[in-house]
């Protein structure tokens, strides 16, 4: 069972990287929308896990990421920050039930689950394009591009989750 | 000694998200340096091969796209050979040129950030080195920043560390070709003094005054232009002949005095 975690993982790990680099990067829908659909990864990595291996987890995704699309380093940034805020993150979503051990995520309400990617996604895209642009002179276009982006990686995200959820056992 | 411990253990994942972060920035503010961190880029071997197999799988769809615009291309220089008289050469007569073409296929492209960079499929071997101009059968579209051995990343026009010299067609009156990250089918000409007449629609061509590419390479057209705060020079927005969503095949220009005249330059700078 604990090798079928690993597995699981390091494929969707791939699939994730790749799906990202080969399709979404490519979308430029309107001009600028490219949605990050990696993100994904922080949201389906097992809750039980030790934090300090999915930061390193995280930073190595962020950086394949990175490495693909030439933006070095604000991916990885932007992703092991999410990854160090996940925990607060979801305490803030689920309340204090995240902690028991029974906790799972497919038992919470379709909400709560949307509340929660859409968090991990508009803090990864804010902390991503303050990076990117770096600085307040193009201020309507940084708002431009977290709010359109994210709106895209939100739906896509959303539609992802419901094509790949486990059926409940 | 004990509470120092204690303080690591009880913040480890702290500490290591810092490490991390600081990892994170060093490498960015390495990368925003000209010469890039040398491995860390699309040009490297893994992410190259995974680029150059996609794109083998996806050049089939525009094929018949791209064999228009290499016969509209060969139409415009068969005409040019005829109407010029330029006399017919040999391939064994093209090696003693200054200037070697070298043909590549673009495997990446981006046109929506703020640095762009574009993955071509030709790299050192093939002849490829840092410095060299990249165009297309429209216009410029880049210089080559770093190479690989079967790879090259190219500074696209659309990055805001790109500086090409550039001047108004049939005049001698250069500017500094840069881009504000706003657009991707226009890009900015400045320094070209007030003096200087200007009408809407007129050709930008690459200046001499540089060794990465030859004279009069086109870039765009003047879309608009307007004086500076400082009232003395223009500001030009530039519409780029070039589509740069929608490019594949490009070449190298390679200058064969290249080094000869950088080595000058190296003179001058260290002489003063």
């Amino acid at each position: 069972m604990t090798n079928n975690v690993y597995l699981i993982n390091a494929l969707r790990f791939l699939l994730l990287v790749l799906a990202q680099v080969l399709v979404f990067n490519k979308l430029n829908f309107m001009g600028f929308i490219n949605p990050m659909i990696y993100i994904l990864f922080l949201y389906w990595y097992p809750i039980k896990q030790r934090r300090g291996v999915f930061i390193l987890i995280s930073f190595l995704l962020g950086f394949t990421i990175d490495v693909f699309s030439d933006t070095l380093a604000f991916h990885t940034i932007a992703c092991i920050t999410m990854a160090y805020l996940r925990p607060a993150i979801m305490r803030f979503v689920f309340g204090v039930n995240f902690e028991f051990q029974s906790f799972k995520l497919t038992n919470t309400t379709k909400a709560q689950q949307i509340t929660f990617l859409a968090f991990l996604i508009i803090g990864h895209h804010t902390i991503f394009f303050l990076l990117e642009i770096f600085s307040l002179d193009h201020l309507l276009l940084l708002l431009k591009k977290i709010v359109f982006t994210s709106i895209g990686s939100l739906l896509l995200c959303v539609l992802i989750t419901s094509l790949f959820s486990a059926e409940k056992e | 000694m004990q509470q120092i411990i204690n303080f690591i253990l009880r913040n480890k994942t702290t500490l290591l998200y810092l490490f991390l972060l600081f990892v994170g920035m060093s490498l960015s503010i390495q990368s925003h340096s000209y010469h890039r961190a040398r491995f860390f880029n699309s040009a490297n071997w893994v992410s190259g091969s995974i680029y150059n197999t996609e794109s083998s799988i996806t050049d089939y769809f525009d094929l018949r796209e791209e064999n228009n615009k290499l016969v509209e291309e060969n139409t415009k220089l068969r005409s040019l050979l005829f109407n010029d008289e330029v006399k017919e050469i040999t391939s064994q007569e093209l090696d003693s040129f200054t200037f070697q073409i070298i043909p590549a296929k673009i495997i990446k492209n981006s046109y929506s950030l703020r640095n762009n960079y574009i993955t071509i499929n030709k790299g050192s071997r093939d002849g490829l080195e840092q410095d060299m101009g990249v165009i297309t059968s429209q216009g410029i579209l880049g210089i080559v920043e770093h190479t690989t051995t079967k790879f090259a990343a190219v500074q696209s026009l659309l990055n805001t560390k790109s500086n090409i010299n550039a001047k108004i067609k049939n005049t001698n009156n250069f500017g500094s070709l840069k881009w504000d990250t706003n657009r991707f089918d226009v890009v900015q000409l400045e320094d070209i003094p007030r003096m200087v007449p200007l009408n809407i629609g007129d050709t930008i061509v690459t200046g001499a005054m540089s060794s990465i590419f030859p004279e009069n390479i086109p870039i765009g057209t003047i879309k608009k232009f307007d004086l500076t705060t400082s009232q003395s020079f223009y500001n030009i927005e530039v519409a780029l002949f070039n589509d740069m969503t929608n490019i594949k095949q490009v070449y190298i220009i390679r200058n064969e005095n290249a080094a000869e005249i950088r080595s000058l330059e190296e003179k001058i700078s260290n002489d003063q």
